[in-house]
């Protein structure tokens, strides 16, 4: 795939790719996250997870530098989040999208190589082959032409990650990224996850703990303060005498409380 | 229908006006799909309706401090960009506002019009008629002026055309990508505003939103890619504007008015042809993805 940075500048493995300190973000009333600090560093594969309205999207939007925090500082592969951003590779939950657009899913995947000093009058060829290269990755390459609204929930999905991937990130962030998809192809992503953490780092936003603790190496709870684990703290063996067999009743309420956490490190 | 063919030969006027609908489609067709697309039709109704503002003004200023050659269609192009930037503005630095500011925009540049006229002596009825559109009134001026937005339309919508199908599309993630989408959403109220006043000729202020929208998500329900759709709906535009012409000038119909019921029809027309048509073909398709995903 074609670098659209410095190639001296990829991550190294334990290179600091986000790095929060101190972080307090509050809208108009009481804090939506307080006193964050946590890092995530170069080849991690980290899930955010919390309750509904705990913070995770607001968290996501001030490590993107979408928002600005009230107080503390972030870093974004040690620059501020505006400038670390363009070696990120992001993925917007599906309901962000309007589904009826008229957009076709190699329109969709080559924005992904749109950057800040270029308005392309036509793509070039370079653009294109990273655009059929990123496809043919998700197993799209036959589905090229076809309009975005006639595509399945998960091949929506694929085109996005194949977005996110067209411009060689070094972080790929995922909202919520199994929404719209059925079980039966979450394992299938999850797997297809786990090989591209090989090279890359992954952070993903889930309410679904229990399913994704099998292939992340480390979870982040969030619910005003933010506290991260290795996975290996929580395991699907712990969740199951926790919660009994139906991981995806969760109750992240009970987890993410301090009690929780101190129980779960005793 | 006859009588309007035959006269076409005949009359100036009459040509005309088919040739400022025609050429007012091409803007319509490409500009509306954005506006559509991007959601921003109250934006647009709002623009369109403060332009009486301008045309006031202009037409004062002509009369009462004799600068002949300020032509009214100039004060709306001024009123027209000058609303596109401050709504523009606002609803990036202000977004709680937006809504206010765009019906606050729309009425009081419709006042500050109406006042200007008021106190402008003379006759004044063709400034009303702005209102509703005065297509059989475009004079070879008015023609050229089209013409000009025209290639200055065309030419930016096609020069940024993937940052801004990248912006309508999905605004968080070209902003992601170090796209300026502030600049862009600027640009395309501008051209929205000026697509306004061009299109202001053919069917008047009231009108034009309809015009603007209607074309586009007709065209919208059989397009799979941006492009198609602006073709599409320029298209459809060039049809309804002639259509409307040739129906109204027989039985001396207000064309404007005509025009807009065609665009209504076509547009029902448009979507429950779209409904029938859909249902027979995920039936057809059984074999293949339930029905639900292909008329969604």
């Amino acid at each position: 795939m074609q670098d659209t940075h410095d190639p001296g500048a990829a991550a190294v493995p334990g290179e600091s790719v986000i790095d929060l300190k101190g972080v307090s973000f509050a809208y108009d009333g009481p804090p939506v996250l307080e006193d964050v600090t946590f890092q995530v560093r170069a080849r991690d594969f980290l899930s955010i997870v919390g309750p509904n309205a705990g913070g995770k999207t607001t968290l996501i939007k001030l490590i993107l530098g979408l928002l600005q925090p009230t107080r503390g500082s972030i870093r974004l592969f040690g620059e501020p989040p505006a400038k670390g951003r363009r070696r990120v590779g992001y993925m917007p939950q599906q309901a962000a999208l309007s589904i009826h657009f008229p957009v076709t899913v190699i329109e969709v995947v080559l924005m992904g190589r749109l950057t800040a000093g270029r308005n392309p009058v036509f793509y070039r060829r370079a653009d294109r082959a990273a655009g059929a290269e990123a496809l043919a990755r998700m197993g799209l390459a036959d589905l090229k032409d076809r309009p975005f609204s006639a595509l399945s929930g998960g091949q929506r999905q694929r085109t996005l990650i194949a977005r996110a991937l067209v411009s060689a990130p070094d972080l790929l962030l995922l909202d919520e990224p199994t929404a719209n998809v059925d079980a039966a192809r979450e394992t299938e992503f999850y797997e297809l996850l786990e090989r591209l953490s090989a090279d890359i780092t992954i952070v993903l936003v889930t309410h679904d703990l229990g399913f994704v603790s099998r292939y992340v190496r480390s979870v982040a709870c969030v619910n005003r303060r933010v506290l991260v684990h290795p996975t290996s703290d929580i395991t699907g063996e712990m969740i199951n005498q926790l919660y009994g067999s139906d991981v995806r009743m969760i109750r992240h309420d009970h987890r993410c409380a301090p009690e929780g956490h101190a129980w779960s490190n005793s | 229908m006859v009588q309007f063919l035959m006269d076409l030969g005949q009359f100036g006027f009459l040509r005309n006006a088919l040739a400022v609908g025609l050429l007012a489609s091409v803007a319509c067709g490409i500009v509306g799909t954005y506006v559509v697309t991007r959601r921003i039709t109250a934006i647009a109704g709002s623009i369109a309706h403060c332009v009486l503002g301008g045309l006031g003004v202009a037409r004062w200023l002509q009369t009462v401090h004799h600068l002949e050659g300020l032509h009214p269609l100039y004060g709306a192009v001024i009123a027209a960009l000058l609303a596109a930037v401050l709504i523009g503005w606002v609803s990036i630095r202000a977004k709680q506002h937006e809504d206010t500011v765009i019906s606050a925009i729309w009425a009081i540049g419709m006042a500050v019009g109406i006042l200007f006229i008021f106190k402008t002596p003379g006759y004044n009825e063709d400034l009303l008629s702005y209102l509703f559109g005065n297509i059989l009134m475009v004079t070879d001026e008015d023609l050229w002026m089209v013409a000009g937005l025209d290639v200055v339309i065309v030419a930016v919508s096609l020069l940024f055309y993937h940052p801004f199908l990248a912006t309508c599309f999905d605004e968080e993630f070209a902003r992601l990508r170090g796209v300026p989408v502030e600049r862009y959403y600027i640009l395309l109220l501008c051209l929205t505003a000026l697509t306004v006043v061009l299109l202001i000729t053919v069917v008047g202020i009231i009108l034009v939103i309809a015009l603007l929208t209607l074309p586009a998500a007709i065209a919208g329900t059989f397009s799979r890619k941006l492009w198609h759709m602006m073709i599409l709906a320029a298209l459809t535009t060039a049809a309804l504007t002639a259509g409307g012409l040739a129906l109204s000038y027989g039985p001396d119909l207000p064309a404007g008015a005509t025009t807009i019921v065609l665009a209504g029809v076509a547009y029902l027309a448009a979507v429950l042809g779209k409904r029938l048509f859909g249902r027979r073909r995920a039936i057809g398709a059984s074999g293949g993805c339930p029905p639900g995903e292909e008329l969604s």
